[in-house]
């Protein structure tokens, strides 16, 4: 019955925008931190001796063309991927190189899928249920009930993500905007100190577009958000600071004014590297 | 020129060597005595002459007691006369014998009722006589045992090489005193050297049971069975401890030997086993790479395979060689055509449902099973094994290799290489490799998926008739033929991973040999209860396979 | 204990247990109250036979549990419901005593033909009832906690998981064949006499084994039903779903996979410990893997992730069974292998998914938010 207790406790804090307790120690530095970070795919070199700071509260961008190893990227800080070198820590204390997904999960990353993944034959609100940070071990989930504070903090995501209307729907009969949207409420419901967000706005309409910046704006300062977004417009309007990858290294960083005159990142974009890159998908 | 002193009735340890040496005498006997036959019809003119003397050889050899006889044939032996060794070899098998009127004559061919016969003395065929007119001149044992002393030694000085070498190889440990000395002047003049080698250890083996320890030296390392117990015998001689010593190290080494001679063989039961097992499971890993689904109607398409071979040899009855050949690409359409059917009718419709495919599959393995007992029947076929095809290929006195195994494992790398040709070098491979790593994209970039679906599946399912084709060489067909395959070959696709032959190969030999290591220490049961748990293990550090793919697309 | 009673307020699991004690009721009172003769007097062989298709339904309840709920496609739940069925032989040969063939107080018959002088250790303790049954849950239990343990960790899902799973229940008939193993080999166990000192073979126990395996059907689908209704049947149907997801949700997949795999391979084992003492004989043949993707097909058939389709399918095609092996035994295996690809292609929800897209549409006029049970 301390999970009851917990869940009385917690109640007093019951904001969503608040991260969970989370063990990292960000006291003397950044909360992401990757260092010459390397992988290959059957000698295809998809990270390349990539380097990446993320601080505290941060929210980054990040862009660069297709196969620049983005998603790669993720796979490796969230535990799918393992780098055949380099070193990956979040905060001081964690070594996410000797970590499984779960264990990185529960730390409090949280990650948001490029293609929408969510539990089509659950419904809304089961969705949101199983994101919710809770005692995620095997006992606890069998015997976790429902309480009114559950209830009041799935409502508040619902709301914030608009889905209110649709909660005991399957998720699977949503339109792709709309699984957009529940799984970044599954993301605010995991309260994670870092999101990693993948594609976000893809299939959204303008203005819920301009929701999600909102949103992801408002919560960074208490969280670190790190966005990899194809569509400029939308990076413009939330970028404070913008990386851009190329054949999975690091080519430039800066604001986004300084980003979009930088030849390298320009030639990148148009120049002659295009069809290599088609070559390689 | 013949005035040696033959073996006499014999010794009684004859018996060790007497099965395996009859096993190739017959063929070569009768070959022998067929080049007789021809010598005597050409010298007639001068043969009628020596024609009393010969009865009289012969007449000796019809009486009652066993000694008298023993007598006889010593005289035959001794005779010059260049029919004795055809006489002598149809005695020994029984084929000498007395019609009603007196007449000696040899049976050419003593199988049926009715048998061929040729006067013995000139050689000219009777045509055919019922055994009841026919009076057999029996032999005992003892005299057994003579005969084919005498007749070794009688081949000895024969100008054929071959019959040379079979009669240096029947006196391995039948050499005695009176033997030794002729055979000593007779390794001078010999040319062959595997007749003089063979002679050597026969002499040695004598002269070692003589107490004689320089023989040692000619003795080791030879791996023929009586020389391990010329040896093994010395060893026991208390006497002698120096003997015994010599005797012991040079057992010893021939153990050493023999030991490594076991693991080639076990090594190569196991390639055979595992080329056939690669060729099952090969075709299952292509379906499954390309189109993500298990086949579990494929132990079924291996016995179509199977059983196409079969009905070739109904269709060509006699002709076994020509039938097998012509099953190759029979067994592959049929079993391609099987597999082109399953797929439009059944897997098609499942497509992105792999675990509902595998159920489905497995309905139509049932059906195909049950056709095969209703339409054919429920006990096994055998199929006949070309003559070219068994026998086997002799290495040394431990080891010869069976020829049905060695064809088969030279037709499934003969397949393999055929599989890696299409599959690196042509069109259907490249789309092949384009969809088992990104079906969307491949379909984007033009390739047709529902087409290279149905050519991979008509490809896999043909090699699992071509692996059926091979596999009725070595076992009975059956309708179950193919279950007792399947879950063999899903292991090896498991070990091997999806999606590269290479691991297809390399863990079809491997388990094959790991079962042929395991099997005669362990036993069947457990030996393959051991692979299973090696492998629930193995996937622990390589969940994918040896040759896993990486990457985005493997991630699917 | 909130999570045990959720199912019985959803209306599925009330109707399902309120027709299998009517089914029961019935049996027993034609059985006990109607004289023979009548044609409404059930026998005590179709009282049996109903006992041996319950022990199938809550087998097919086990798998159900993996394959609907878990996405797991289990081919080898045959060997645990065998294990089962084995730790109960164990006991009935135990209870044999002195009246075997050879009259040995001891050893079972096969032992003393095999020239044993005792009990293999693994063989002591089955004289007792208490210890029997718990083997029957543990012993499949801990093959499946090793097994899943060594394959979930890996994880080994999809296609690949089936095919091994089939090669261990075929490795396992491999190795009860043996007569070494001391399970009596080819032959497996039989000749039992009585259990609990109810004689085995009087129409009394026999309907009392029927009615007990009702009961553990009943209890059985409370407990998969409580399961699946529960914050870890949802994990369940996201694992199944998208596995990859629920762990970067912070769930420990393999473990969820564990738990759910061990409790249906222990219920499998209770439906083997129920169908032994019924059918009079356990031998290897229930390891044969036709056996144990048979079990599937019952699953297919009925539908699944609705644990009462599961157990529809088992009845049906037991049924059938019955019915084809004594009319024309040749043409069951046609009937078998044809309705494997009939349910797959064209019945991917099964007979359960029929009912339910029946009830759904007439219902979907009426009421618009049909999801109450989630809130529940």
């Amino acid at each position: 019955m301390s999970l009851l207790k917990s869940f009385s406790r917690r109640d007093k804090v019951f904001d969503f925008l608040v991260p969970a307790e989370s063990p990292v120690d960000v006291r003397h530095g950044p909360i992401l931190y990757l260092e010459d970070v390397s992988v290959s795919f059957d000698g295809f070199r998809a990270i390349d001796a990539l380097n990446l700071t993320i601080d505290d509260g941060e929210l980054r961008c990040i862009i660069g063309p297709n196969g620049a190893g983005k998603t790669t990227m993720m796979d490796i800080i969230t535990g799918k991927t393992r780098p055949d070198s380099g070193k990956v820590w979040f905060g001081a204390r964690h070594n996410l190189l000797t970590m499984n997904e779960p264990e990185i999960a529960s730390l409090g990353i949280g990650r948001k899928f490029q293609k929408p993944t969510v539990f089509e034959a659950l419904t809304v609100f089961e969705n949101l249920e199983l994101a919710m940070s809770a005692d995620k071990r095997i006992l606890p989930t069998l015997t976790a009930g429902m309480t009114p504070a559950i209830r009041e903090r799935i409502g508040e995501v619902l709301e914030t993500t608009g889905l209110t209307g649709l909660i005991h729907r399957p998720a699977g009969i949503l339109s792709h905007g709309q699984k957009q949207w529940l799984e970044i409420g599954m993301l605010l419901m995991q309260r994670p100190r870092l999101l990693l967000v993948d594609e976000p706005v893809a299939g959204m309409t303008e203005q819920e577009m301009e929701r999600t910046a909102e949103l992801l704006t408002s919560l960074a300062g208490k969280q670190s958000v790190v966005v990899v977004e194809h569509d400029m417009g939308f990076v413009r309007s939330i970028a404070r600071k913008v990386t851009v990858l190329h054949q999975g290294s690091v080519l430039a960083e800066g604001s986004m004014d300084q980003i979009s005159s930088d030849p390298k990142v320009v030639e990148v974009y148009l120049g002659a590297d295009v069809d290599e890159e088609v070559v390689r998908c | 020129m013949r005035n040696f002193p033959l073996p006499r009735p014999a010794s009684a340890e004859a018996g060790l060597g007497d099965a395996h040496r009859r096993a190739w005498r017959r063929p070569l006997t009768l070959l022998a005595g067929l080049f007789v036959l021809l010598g005597t019809l050409i010298t007639m003119p001068t043969v009628q002459a020596q024609d009393a003397v010969a009865i009289e050889l012969l007449e000796a050899l019809d009486v009652s007691s066993y000694p008298a006889k023993g007598e006889a044939i010593t005289a035959i032996a001794e005779s010059e006369d260049e029919r004795a060794r055809d006489w002598l070899s149809a005695l020994l098998e029984g084929r000498l014998q007395r019609t009603d009127e007196g007449r000696f004559v040899i049976v050419l061919d003593n199988s049926g009722r009715d048998w061929p016969v040729a006067d013995a003395l000139s050689g000219e065929a009777l045509g055919t006589m019922s055994r009841r007119d026919l009076d057999r001149i029996g032999i005992n044992n003892a005299l057994r045992n003579q005969l084919r002393s005498v007749i070794a030694v009688v081949d000895l000085y024969a100008s054929d090489v071959g019959l040379r070498r079979a009669s240096a190889e029947r006196l391995l440990g039948e050499v005695d005193a009176d033997l030794a000395e002729p055979l000593a002047g007779l390794i001078e003049q010999e040319e062959d050297a595997r007749v003089r080698q063979r002679l050597t250890q026969a002499l040695a083996i004598h002269r070692l049971e003589q107490g004689d320890i320089l023989a040692i030296e000619h003795l080791d390392g030879s791996l023929h069975p009586r020389v391990r117990v010329a040896l093994a015998r010395a060893t026991a001689d208390s006497d002698n401890t120096e003997l015994a010593d010599a005797a012991q190290t040079a057992l010893n080494n021939i153990e050493q030997t023999l030991r490594l001679n076991r693991a080639a063989e076990t090594l190569y039961f196991g390639l055979s086993m595992g080329s056939v097992l690669m060729l099952a499971a090969i075709g299952l890993a292509i379906t499954f790479g390309v189109m993500g689904v298990i086949n579990m109607a494929h132990g079924e398409l291996i016995m179509l395979g199977a059983y196409s071979t079969w009905m070739m040899q109904q269709l060509f009855p006699g002709q076994p060689g020509l039938a097998l050949l012509l099953s190759i690409p029979v067994g592959f359409l049929v079993a391609a055509l099987a597999g082109i059917a399953i797929e439009r009718s059944v897997i098609q419709f499942l497509k992105g449902r792999p675990l509902e495919t595998l159920l489905a599959t497995f309905g139509v393995s049932l059906i195909l099973q049950q056709l095969v007992r209703t339409a054919i029947s429920p006990l096994n076929r055998t199929v006949v094994t070309p003559e070219w095809m068994s026998g086997s290929l002799v290495i040394n006195d431990a080891l010869s290799l069976t020829l049905n195994r060695m064809y088969v494992l030279g037709f499934s790398l003969l397949v393999f290489a055929g599989l890696l040709l299409i599959m690196r070098r042509t069109r259907l491979g490249l789309e092949v490799r384009a969809v088992t790593q990104n079906r969307a994209m491949a379909r984007s970039m033009g390739i047709r998926a529902t087409r290279v679906d149905i050519l991979t599946f008509a490809l896999g399912s043909g090699v699992a008739g071509l692996a059926g084709v091979a596999l009725s060489q070595l076992t009975n067909v059956g309708p179950n033929l193919g279950q007792n395959y399947i879950i063999d070959s899903f292991m090896v696709v498991v070990f091997g991973g999806v999606g590269n032959l290479w691991g297809t190969l390399v863990a079809g030999l491997s388990l094959g040999v790991i079962n042929q290591v395991l099997e005669p220490w362990a036993g069947a049961v457990l030996a393959k209860i051991i692979v299973l748990v090696f492998i629930i293990l193995f996937i622990q550090k390589r969940p994918r396979g040896l040759f896993p793919q990486k990457g985005r697309a493997a991630e699917g | 204990m909130q999570w045990l009673g959720r199912p019985f307020t959803e209306r599925s699991t009330l109707i399902f247990l309120g027709v299998l004690f009517s089914a029961l009721v019935l049996v027993t009172v034609l059985h006990v109250a109607v004289p023979q003769g009548h044609p409404l007097y059930v026998s005590a062989y179709t009282v049996n036979l109903l006992g041996k298709y319950l022990a199938y339904a809550l087998l097919a309840v086990a798998v159900d549990l993996v394959w609907g709920y878990l996405g797991i496609l289990s081919l080898g739940h045959g060997a645990f419901f065998a294990l089962g069925g084995y730790a109960m032989g164990m006991y009935l040969m135990r209870q044999i005593g002195d009246r075997g063939v050879y009259g040995h107080p001891v050893l079972p018959d096969f032992m003393v033909f095999l020239n044993w002088d005792s009990l293999p250790w693994y063989w002591q303790g089955f004289d007792m009832a208490w210890f029997a049954f718990l083997m029957v849950l543990l012993a499949p239990g801990l093959l499946a906690l090793v097994f899943g343990f060594l394959a979930f960790r890996s994880r080994v899902t999809g296609v690949y998981l089936s095919i091994i799973t089939q090669a261990l229940t075929f490795a396992l008939m491999l190795a009860f064949f043996r007569n070494e193993m001391g399970f009596g080999g080819n032959t497996g166990l039989t000749d039992f006499r009585d259990m609990l000192g109810f004689d085995l073979r009087s129409s009394d126990t026999r309907l009392g084994l029927f009615i007990a395996t009702g009961v553990a059907l009943a209890l059985g689908y409370v407990l998969c039903r409580a399961i699946v209704t529960s914050k870890l049947g949802r994990v369940c149907v996201a694992t199944r779903d998208a596995e990859a997801r629920t762990r970067f949700l912070g769930y420990r997949v393999e473990r969820f996979q564990l738990f759910v795999f061990v409790v249906s391979a222990m219920l499998a084992g209770l439906a083997g410990a129920l169908y032994v003492p019924q059918v009079g004989i356990i031998n290897p043949s229930e390891f044969a893997p036709l056996f144990s993707i048979e079990i599937v097909l019952w699953v297919a058939l009925g539908g699944r992730a609705t644990l009462y389709g599961a157990v529809i399918g088992a009845l049906l095609v037991n049924y059938a069974k019955t019915v084809f092996t004594g009319v024309m035994p040749d043409a069951w295996l046609f009937a078998l292998g044809g309705l494997f690809v009939l349910v797959t292609v064209f019945l991917p929800k099964g007979v359960a998914g029929v009912l339910a897209y029946r009830i759904r549409r007439r219902r979907r006029d009426g009421d618009l938010s049909g999801g109450k049970e989630a809130m529940a």
